[in-house]
C-alpha cells in the first residue's frame, strides 16, 4: 500500500514519458539477450539452403534429423562423449569442492588455531589467481606423472577452492551458532561426526548456491581440458564446441547450430530451473566478497 | 569420553585444513613454482616436457628479456587490454544506469525479477559456444547479422566482419560486454541494498530529487564495491581466451591475439616453446597477484573507512530529521 502511495498518484507527464523510455531499454536489452539463442534454436532445425537464403527466421524448419545425421556423420562432434566427459568432471569436481570446502571452512570458524589467521589470509590473497597463469608448469607436472588424457587432474584440484572456501565461512559466520557445536561435543559426538551431521545440513543452502556455480564453471571450462586432453574419447563439450568451426563443418550451418545448442542445453535447462537461486548467489557474491 | 577443560580442540583445525592444504600445495603452489622454474630454463620442442636445463648465468633473464623484445607479446598484451577497457567502460556505465532504474524508491519498475534472468543468462552460458554461436551470426556474405541490418537499411551491402580490425576487436568487446553486465548489474544492486536505508529516507524528507540521492548517497557508498567489480573484472580480462579464441583464432592479423593465446600458441604449437610460454605465464602472473594485493589492501582499508563514514552520516541524518 505504501508503495502504491508513492508510486500512483502524482507523476508528471515527463515522469511518464521516462518511464516509459526505460521499458524500452529494458526490452530492448532483453531482446538483445534472447536474439542469439532465439537464432539458434530456430536454425539447429532447418536446412543449410534454408538458412542460406534466409539467415533470420522465427518458423522452426523440419530438418532437425538431417543436422542431426549430419552432425554424426564425420565422427569428430560426439555429443554423447563430450556431455559424459563434462558431467562427470563437473559432478566429481563439484562435489569434492563444495564438501571440503565447507570442512576447510569449518576449520576457520569453530577452532582456535596459532596459523588461521595466516591461513584465512592465504586464502584470500591466493583466491582471485586464476589456474591459467600457472598452466605450463600445471601442464608440465601432470605430463611426468602421464596425467594427462585423463580426467583426474580436472577433479581432484577441485577439493582446493580458496573462492568457495571464503564464501563458505562467510555464510558459516553467522549461520552456525558454536552452542549447537558445544552441547554436541557434551553429547559425546566426535569432532568429525559433528560436522558431517549437524553442520552440514546447516550448510545446506550455502553448499547448494556454490554447488550451482561450481557445476557450470568446471562445465563451461576450456582453457586447462584443452590442454591437457587430445585423444578426442577424453574431450569435454567446450571442447566439442570448438570443432564446429573446423573444415569438416565449413557451411554445414544447420549441423553447426544444432551442435552449439547441444552444448549449451544442459546450462539452459539448470539455469531456467534455479535462476532464482543463481541470481540472489550472484547477490550474494556481491555482498559478501 | 572423557572431558576436561584443558582439552584443546585446536589440533580439528589443523586436521580440517589438511585436504586442502595438501592438495593446494601440489596443484596449486608446485605448478606454480614450476612454472616460475621452466620460466629460466631452455625447456622447448617435444622432448622439452621432461630434459631440460638452466639457462648459463650471463642469459638467466633471457625468456623474460626475449619476451619484452618480442613484438608479437607485446602486441597480445596491448590487444588484451583494449579488448578489456572497450568492453569494460560501457559495461559499468549500463551495469549502473540499470541499477539507478532498478533501485529507485520512487519509480519502481516491474518485472525487475525476469529483466534481471534475461539480462544475468548469457553470463553462465558457455563462452566457447556463445563465441561459435556469435561466428556464425556474424557470418559473410550471408548471415543473420548482415540479413538483419540488411533488412533494416543500415547497410546497403553486406560487410565481411571478421576480416577487419576495427570489427573484429568490436565484436569481441561487445560479447564481453553482453555476457557480463547482467553480472556486474547484479553485484551493484544488492550492494544499493546493502546501504542503510536511513541516509535515503532521510533525504527524501529533506526534498532530494532521484539523481542527487544516486550521486551524493549511492555512489560514495559503493565506492567498493565498483573497485571490487572493476579488478575482478581485469583479472578475468587478463586472461581473456574462449572468446578471441574461438571467435576468430585471434585474427585478422593477430589484431585480437590475447596473452593466453600467445602463451598458448608458444608452449602448446609450432615449436613448443616451454620455457618462454612460462615466462609470459609469470609476466602475467605477478601483474594479476599485483592487482590481488591491491583489492586485498583497498578492502582492509576502505572497508572500514566506509563502514565508519555511513555510520556517521546516518547519525547526522537521525539528528537532522530527529
Amino acid at each position: 500500500m505504501a508503495k502504491k502511495l508513492h508510486t500512483g498518484i502524482q507523476r508528471t507527464p515527463a515522469q511518464k514519458v521516462f518511464r516509459v523510455i526505460q521499458y524500452i531499454v529494458c526490452i530492448f536489452l532483453a531482446i538483445l539477450s534472447l536474439f542469439p539463442f532465439v537464432i539458434m534454436l530456430v536454425n539447429a532445425t532447418r536446412s543449410t539452403i534454408q538458412i542460406q537464403n534466409h539467415p533470420i527466421s522465427f518458423v522452426f524448419g523440419s530438418s532437425l534429423m538431417n543436422n542431426i545425421r549430419i552432425l554424426n556423420r564425420t565422427e569428430m562432434f560426439s555429443a554423447v562423449t563430450g556431455l559424459k566427459n563434462s558431467f562427470i568432471i563437473s559432478a566429481c569436481a563439484t562435489a569434492l569442492t563444495v564438501y571440503f570446502s565447507t570442512l576447510t571452512a569449518y576449520a576457520l570458524v569453530a577452532y582456535e588455531w596459532k596459523l588461521k589467521g595466516p591461513f584465512f589470509a592465504f586464502i584470500l590473497g591466493v583466491m582471485m589467481i586464476p589456474a591459467t597463469v600457472t598452466s605450463i608448469g600445471f601442464y608440465q607436472f601432470m605430463y611426468r606423472i602421464h596425467w594427462t588424457n585423463s580426467l583426474l587432474p580436472l577433479i581432484i584440484p577441485a577439493v582446493a577452492a580458496p573462492g568457495t572456501v571464503f564464501f563458505m565461512r562467510q555464510f558459516m559466520v553467522p549461520a552456525l551458532p558454536m552452542e549447537i557445536v558445544q552441547s554436541a561435543r557434551v553429547d559425546g559426538a566426535a569432532e568429525f561426526r559433528t560436522f558431517n551431521q549437524i553442520v552440514l545440513p546447516i550448510m545446506k543452502p550455502a553448499m547448494a548456491t556454490q554447488a550451482i556455480f561450481c557445476f557450470v564453471g568446471n562445465w563451461n571450462n576450456l582453457f586447462i581440458p584443452s590442454i591437457l586432453l587430445t585423444n578426442r574419447d577424453k574431450y569435454t563439450m567446450p571442447i566439442m564446441v570448438s570443432l564446429l568451426n573446423g573444415d569438416v563443418y565449413k557451411t554445414e550451418y544447420g549441423a553447426i547450430y544444432l551442435g552449439i545448442l547441444l552444448t549449451v542445453l544442459p546450462i539452459f535447462v539448470i539455469y531456467f530451473a534455479l535462476s532464482k537461486y543463481i541470481i540472489a548467489g550472484v547477490a550474494l557474491g556481491g555482498v559478501k566478497e | 569420553m572423557k572431558k576436561n577443560k584443558s582439552f584443546s580442540y585446536a589440533k580439528y583445525g589443523y586436521l580440517f585444513s589438511i585436504p586442502f592444504v595438501v592438495v593446494y600445495a601440489i596443484f596449486s603452489l608446485y605448478p606454480t613454482l614450476n612454472t616460475a622454474i621452466l620460466g629460466f630454463t631452455d625447456a622447448k620442442g617435444m622432448t622439452g616436457l621432461t630434459q631440460w636445463n638452466f639457462l648459463p648465468k650471463e642469459k638467466f633473464f633471457n625468456n623474460f628479456i626475449q619476451l619484452f623484445k618480442n613484438p608479437m607479446f607485446m602486441m597480445s598484451f596491448k590487444n588484451t587490454l583494449i579488448l578489456w577497457v572497450v568492453n569494460f567502460i560501457p559495461q559499468i556505465l549500463l551495469a549502473l544506469l540499470l541499477t539507478a532504474w532498478f533501485t529507485s524508491r520512487r519509480n519502481e519498475l516491474r518485472a525487475q525479477g525476469l529483466f534481471k534472468v534475461i539480462f544475468y543468462m548469457p553470463n553462465i552460458i558457455t563462452a566457447a559456444s556463445i563465441a561459435i554461436l556469435f561466428n556464425k551470426l556474424f557470418a559473410y556474405p550471408v548471415g543473420p547479422v548482415n540479413s538483419l541490418l540488411q533488412n533494416l537499411h543500415i547497410i546497403d551491402e553486406p560487410i565481411n566482419f571478421v576480416n577487419k580490425v576495427g570489427t573484429t576487436r568490436g565484436i569481441i568487446s561487445f560479447i564481453q560486454f553482453w555476457m557480463w553486465y547482467g553480472y556486474t548489474m547484479i553485484i551493484l544492486i544488492s550492494g544499493v541494498l546493502g546501504i542503510n536505508p536511513d541516509l535515503y529516507e532521510a533525504a527524501e524528507l529533506d526534498g532530494a530529487s532521484n539523481s542527487q540521492m544516486f550521486w551524493k548517497i549511492t555512489i560514495p557508498n559503493l565506492k567498493t564495491i565498483l573497485l571490487y567489480t572493476m579488478i575482478t573484472s581485469m583479472i578475468g580480462g587478463l586472461n581473456m581466451y574462449d572468446i578471441p579464441q574461438l571467435f576468430n583464432k585471434g585474427n585478422p592479423a593477430n589484431s585480437t591475439l590475447t596473452t593466453n593465446m600467445y602463451i598458448y600458441n608458444q608452449a602448446f604449437s609450432g615449436s613448443y616453446m616451454y620455457a618462454r610460454a612460462a615466462a609470459a605465464s609469470m609476466v602475467m602472473f605477478i601483474i594479476i597477484a599485483i592487482a590481488s594485493v591491491l583489492v586485498f589492501l583497498a578492502f582492509n582499508d576502505d572497508e572500514g573507512k566506509a563502514k565508519r563514514e555511513a555510520k556517521r552520516a546516518a547519525r547526522l541524518a537521525r539528528k537532522e530529521v530527529g
